[in-house]
């Protein structure tokens, strides 16, 4: 939809970048993705950094992320993202390289990749959506699934006993001394949108100082595999996801450069 | 109070609400009518939108444009009605 | 070959290391791989030897990390490979079948051991079917050479790129750990003899004003997968129209025609003497591309040879293939020795004489 920047004395003071494409968003209505989406790409598009932006998408929900992130992408194989983004980074060193991974991307099935990626202190910006459960194949239950929780392979609510606990990889990746920049963030209402972007900002401007990885986890929602409405969704995560997933910085440049 | 105004592209909508909760005018509402994936999408149903810009920040599809009067059509605005 | 004859430096080398150095020679970007036996020489060659000529080596975390580095490094238009043994071969084959889909050129490396599972140090040629028949999920193949001296370790190195980047595919060399660990004399062509092709679907950032690069293996709606298979098998017959590579040896006169590729193709050409001296007339037929496999020539080779002896270290692998070449025209019998076991020439030799000795018997 192209609209005038300026009618009647009116002007433009927010508009969708055109760093996203036009292709509608395949989401659930209320799903955070599409926010994340959109301030990775006001991000891009405000540094001018689209013929430099390589991006990593995933296999969960955000399989598509290339179609609407209107830069340069590749699609890995489940959980190998960070694996991926690493092997275009170390030939395309001057380049801004980020991966967009769900929970079980990142904390299940790529753990491994995650850990040593960061480990390495790949020079790339890793995002990180925790929903606690997997949203594209129906709700199942994630590696951050809370206790108690119910998905369709923990019908009676996870049970660390048999399903283990929460895993709190972000905090766990923090005490790598390849993490730069480590940060929690969310999207549920605006000034965390707000705040995201700064972080956002933050990350991609970090990738030129060449000093280690950068990573944001977004605390989201998904009012599908959690059966809510969105905003049911939203108010659920602030009572049940933050208190386990504190939101703000978990590790900032100054702490690992001094 | 500085004016502002929402397009909101009304077939990508997905009517998930989240930008009516966040506004803080109460100026946006559901439509009665569906749009063309069967949802009933948002429109603005009061005239007293300030171009906070919240309700774009977690549109989750990106559906939101929004515009603000000029600072220089606003003050000229504030004077006439000084001026009367 | 394409390098100029004459300019080529002669060293006393590993396989292994010969393969590194002439990786690099042949304009190696990056390399990630993660140790094994009886490969690992590879990798700390080209650790020593990368970083002072400008590329990239690292070593990975697992070996399924590793393909997907070099899924990325090769998306992103690098000249980009890794190398492993058996198991860690096993673990790729994740990012082998998503290269093949998605359609990036790169090498794989394969210094065969003996298995199934962890199974031994010691070299084979168990991982043939694995090799030439995908391996795995979907349909897809890779190409295969499988070199039998330390000098074909160094030489289809640039073959393999250069085909890597012709038809766009990963492209494996299927050595084992006896030609990856013994040393030989093998000729280097000079470094940069290998040219650099344009790789406009390379995700290095969209430009202003063009189309962006999107490199992905997935394709939801069914019509438009089958439209990606439908590239990919003419894209395969095509190569084995044009890349079958074998080597034959006294096939002409041959009545019985031993069949054998890589380390086992040494040892027949050994046995191929042997029985010549003792009057049998034994030739020899050694595939050089696995996938493509040589199947035309088989057709002629029936009309003369009487019989095949297969010989494979492993349970019998290509001999399936050369049946199928053969197609029931004459027997195809097969010798093999498995777990890392190497068959001497002697063995093969008694081998030869027997089932001559067993087809006389049933005509």
């Amino acid at each position: 939809m192209k609209l005038p920047p300026i009618t009647n004395g009116f002007e433009i003071v927010y508009k969708k970048p055109d760093t996203l494409t036009d292709t509608p968003m395949h989401y659930c209505p209320g799903c955070g993705h599409g926010v994340v989406h959109r301030v990775l790409m006001e991000v891009v598009d405000e540094m001018k950094i689209q013929d430099k932006t390589i991006g990593v998408a995933p296999v969960g929900c955000s399989v598509f992320a290339y179609n609407y992130m209107n830069v340069d992408m590749q699609e890995a194989a489940h959980g190998r993202a960070t694996a991926v983004a690493t092997g275009i980074k170390r030939v395309l060193p001057d380049r801004f390289v980020f991966t967009y991974q769900g929970d079980g991307d990142l904390a299940a099935i790529g753990t491994g990749e995650t850990v040593h990626t960061v480990n390495r202190g790949e020079n790339i910006l890793i995002v990180f959506i925790n929903n606690g459960v997997y949203g594209m194949t129906g709700g199942q239950m994630a590696p951050t699934t809370l206790l108690g929780m119910k998905t369709t392979t923990s019908p009676y609510g996870r049970e660390a006993a048999s399903a283990g606990f929460p895993l709190k990889i972000t905090n766990l990746i923090t005490q790598l001394p390849g993490a730069l920049y480590v940060t929690r963030q969310a999207v549920h209402e605006p000034n965390a949108v707000r705040r995201l972007k700064k972080a956002v900002r933050l990350a991609f401007e970090y990738q030129l100082l060449k000093k280690g990885t950068c990573f944001i986890e977004v605390v989201s929602n998904c009012p599908s595999g959690w059966k809510m409405t969105p905003q049911e969704s939203n108010k659920w995560m602030e009572e049940n996801m933050f208190p386990m997933y504190p939101l703000g910085d978990l590790k900032v440049p100054s702490q690992t450069m001094n | 109070m500085i004016r502002g105004k929402v397009v909101i592209a009304q077939d990508i909508c997905k009517g998930c609400e989240l930008c009516i909760t966040s506004c803080p005018q109460e100026s946006l509402g559901l439509s009665d009518k569906i749009n063309i994936k069967g949802y009933r999408f948002v429109e603005l149903v009061k005239d007293n939108c300030t171009g906070c810009v919240n309700c774009a920040l977690v549109c989750p599809d990106a559906a939101i444009t929004v515009y603000r009067q000029r600072k220089e059509v606003f003050k000229a605005n504030q004077n006439m009605k000084k001026a009367v | 070959m394409e390098h100029t004859p004459g300019t080529s430096e002669i060293r006393l080398m590993k396989g292994n290391e010969a393969l590194a150095e002439a990786a690099i020679r042949a304009g190696l970007q990056a390399y990630f791989g993660y140790p094994i036996t009886p490969q690992s020489e590879v990798l700390e060659y080209l650790a020593v030897h990368m970083p002072k000529r400008g590329g990239v080596v690292l070593q990975a975390e697992s070996e399924l990390a590793a393909i997907n580095m070099v899924f990325g490094a090769a998306g992103a238009g690098a000249r980009v490979m890794t190398s492993s043994s058996g198991p860690g071969i096993s673990l790729m084959q994740e990012g082998i079948s998503y290269m093949a889909s998605a359609e990036l050129p790169c090498l794989i490396v394969n210094v065969q051991r003996g298995g199934p599972g962890l199974g031994t140090i010691q070299p084979s040629q168990g991982d043939y079917f694995q090799a030439t028949k995908g391996g795995g999920h979907g349909d897809y193949h890779m190409i295969v050479l499988a070199p039998s001296s330390v000098q074909e370790m160094a030489d289809f190195v640039f073959e393999s790129f250069r085909l890597a980047d012709k038809y766009l595919t990963p492209v494996m060399i299927l050595s084992d750990g006896a030609l990856g660990q013994m040393m030989e004399k093998v000729a280097l062509p000079p470094e940069g003899s290998l040219p650099f092709i344009e790789k406009p679907w390379a995700t290095t950032g969209k430009k202003p004003g063009q189309k962006r690069r999107i490199i992905t293996s997935l394709f939801m709606q069914p019509e438009e997968m089958e439209e990606v298979n439908l590239r990919l098998q003419t894209k395969y017959r095509l190569i084995e129209k044009q890349e079958v590579r074998y080597e034959a040896l006294e096939t002409d006169d041959a009545e019985i025609v031993l069949v054998a590729f890589g380390l086992a193709a040494r040892i027949c050409e050994k046995a191929l003497t042997l029985a010549r001296e003792k009057g049998f007339k034994v030739g020899l037929l050694r595939p050089i591309s696995l996938y493509p496999f040589p199947s035309k020539v088989f057709a002629s080779l029936a009309t003369n040879a009487e019989m095949f002896l297969v010989v494979e270290m492993n349970a019998g692998q290509m001999v399936e293939d050369v049946k199928l070449a053969v197609e029931g025209k004459r027997p195809v019998h097969f010798k093999g020795r498995m777990g890392g076991m190497i068959p001497s020439p002697e063995e093969i030799l008694s081998e030869i004489e027997t089932v001559i000795e067993n087809e006389q018997v049933n005509t």
